[in-house]
């Protein structure tokens, strides 16, 4: 009998329509998975009927001859930040506890149409806000991995798509959707050793997707490799009227178009990515990651992006200031939690709700947006950040003329422990050091498994692409993974 | 720049989110640690550098101007925490 918690996206679809096997079998496999993992907390919310519903009627259609889609009989994790009708939908935050959307996000909707079905809503952290999915309300998301050392310690599944990471490693599901801001999706597959990618922005529309910071946010899907990534982003991607910055332009065959061949690419090797201290197994792995591409016959060069040190503290004003103004919707008024004090007016609710609704990175985040957009600061703090982003931008563009592709590692590091971070909110946010500047500029980005550290824990190499050219990023995603033999995989302990 | 307890309760009267004493009292380190780490951008010569706004150079599209949406006052109300009738429901705010 199949063990489907082994097949990946590609292999569920050909079988299904194959007739191998019923998409029922396959959502009922892994519906009981989910449902054994608890330890792990990758979900918030278990949906197995909806996973079977799905099943049935891409089950039905096969038996009445009509096309299936691309997903066709894919059961995958939804992160909680898409909105799903009549499916509670919380960003991981006590402040939208219980809210129950009206309407079904475009992306979902899109995944749907295709013919996947959703296991579950999946656990990140809240409001997207955090690198290591420490912040939701429903608790951690626990990392199937555990370092080489024979203790138990449990360790990030990263941040802030750290259910879905999780989840996918545990092969709880085949695949999952992401969102990244500032490295959401590609530093949690580096982390557990899977594959991601954040298209450009504008590829997959934002509507329906609980906003953080709009002119960063971008949706993706994560998955165990680079075909089934590529498979499932054409389904995630399109134009959407509803999305103001939808980019109204055809979805390419990126899965057709996957060629491992990389003669005449020039790869670029930023030197300021090179920095002090660099960790040992992240420098080592970044030249495995560039003799893997010379293998695949590209060429190197090295690459200047002068503005690099700055991406991360433009990117925590920026992000802050927008999500400031995304979340002054959660009043206590129209949906979610309100907390009505006794004897409280109107400003004290707004107040009250908002204390006890936002957890403590919410609040913070909230508090910096608003101190940097306020009178007096808005210059010297937020314009600032804009003309240091568009620096940022311009380096990259500066870069192409040399370049077609970046290589750069995805994290600074292998996954650090649950709780090691915590203290100090700067150094939880210098993880995300290589993977912001990407954002800030818009860029597709990926990160596929480059090695295993001494801990034996997963790292990630990133590839940087040219603004809407994420076929060059998976062939190359796909060009190193040909070649890395990363075949690693969490022991079952959950 | 840096904050001190008095500006970190204005911040967050102007966020809207309730704090005690001694959360202020927190807060005013861990803003002032991250405003000053911000602070480095200053550094950067930004001289005829436009600020930048749109990621990915696109143009916003114009629609006609007719009703597209609505009508789904019931699907508007079903997640309010406390609806009266056919309203969203508020303390009351007229003395």
């Amino acid at each position: 009998m199949t063990d489907f918690s082994r097949l990946g996206v590609a292999a569920i679809r050909d079988g299904v329509a194959d007739g191998a096997f019923k998409a029922v079998e396959v959502a009922e496999a892994l519906n009981a998975r989910v449902s054994a993992a608890k330890a792990l907390n990758a979900f918030i919310l278990e949906t197995p009927e909806k996973a079977i519903e799905a099943a049935q009627a891409v089950d039905a259609d096969r038996a009445a001859g009509k096309p299936l889609g691309k997903m066709a009989g894919v059961p995958i994790g939804m992160k909680d930040l898409f909105c799903t009708e009549g499916v509670q939908t919380t960003a991981a935050s006590h402040i939208l506890d219980g809210f129950v959307p009206t309407y079904e996000s475009t992306v979902s909707a899109n995944l749907w149409k295709a013919g996947a079905g959703m296991l579950g809503k999946l656990n990140m952290d809240q409001f997207a806000m955090g690198s290591s999915n420490e912040t939701s309300y429903f608790g951690n998301v626990i990392s199937p991995w555990r370092r080489n050392d024979g203790g138990n310690a449990a360790l990030a599944p990263g941040g802030s798509s750290g259910g879905s990471s999780s989840a996918i490693a545990a092969r709880l599901c085949p695949a999952a959707t992401g969102t990244d801001t500032g490295g959401s999706i590609r530093q949690p597959a580096a982390f557990v050793g899977i594959s991601g990618i954040k298209p450009t922005y504008g590829r997959c529309s934002r509507w329906g997707v609980v906003a953080f910071a709009s002119s960063l946010d971008q949706a993706g899907p994560m998955a165990r490799d680079v075909r089934d990534c590529a498979i499932m982003l054409e389904a995630m991607a399109g134009f959407d009227p509803k999305d103001s910055t939808s980019l109204d332009l055809p979805v390419p065959a990126w899965e057709a178009g996957l060629n491992s061949d990389l003669k005449g690419k020039r790869i670029g090797i930023p030197k300021e990515y090179r920095l002090d201290g660099i960790d040992e197994d992240i420098a080592k792995m970044w030249d495995n990651g560039i003799a893997w591409l010379i293998d695949a016959g590209a060429e190197i060069v090295d690459i200047s992006l002068p503005h690099t040190k700055y991406a991360l503290p433009a990117y925590y004003i920026i992000a802050p200031a927008e999500a400031s103004s995304n979340l002054a919707r959660y009043d206590g008024v129209r949906f979610g939690l309100r907390d009505l004090p006794e004897g409280a007016g109107l400003q004290d609710m707004y107040a009250a709700t908002r204390a006890a609704g936002f957890g403590e990175e919410v609040r913070r985040r909230i508090m910096i947006g608003t101190y940097v957009l306020s009178a007096g600061f808005y210059d010297a703090y937020y314009t600032q950040a804009q003309k240091v982003r568009a620096l940022i931008a311009r380096d990259f563009d500066n870069a192409w003329a040399n370049c077609d592709l970046i290589l750069a590692p995805t994290a600074p590091s292998a996954a650090f422990g649950l709780g090691e971070k915590n203290a100090d909110p700067l150094s939880m946010y210098l993880n995300d050091v290589f993977a912001v500047p990407a954002s800030l500029a818009g860029l597709p980005a990926m990160s596929v498994p480059g090695g295993l550290s001494k801990e034996g824990l997963p790292t990630g190499l990133q590839i940087i692409g040219k603004a809407l050219d994420e076929q060059a990023v998976l062939n190359a995603g796909l060009a190193i993974e040909q070649r890395s033999g990363f075949t690693a995989e969490a022991a079952e302990w959950w | 720049m840096s904050v001190d307890k008095d500006t970190v309760n204005k911040i967050a009267r102007l966020s809207r989110i309730a704090i005690s004493d001694a959360e202020a009292d927190k807060m005013v380190g861990e803003l002032n640690g991250i405003l000053a780490w911000v602070e480095q951008l200053g550094e950067v010569n930004v001289t005829g550098v436009e600020p930048m706004t749109a990621v990915i150079s696109n143009t916003l599209r114009l629609r006609d101007d007719v009703v597209t949406d609505g009508d789904v006052r019931d699907k508007v109300l079903a997640n309010a925490p406390a609806k009266e009738g056919s309203f969203f429901g508020v303390p009351k705010v007229i003395e």
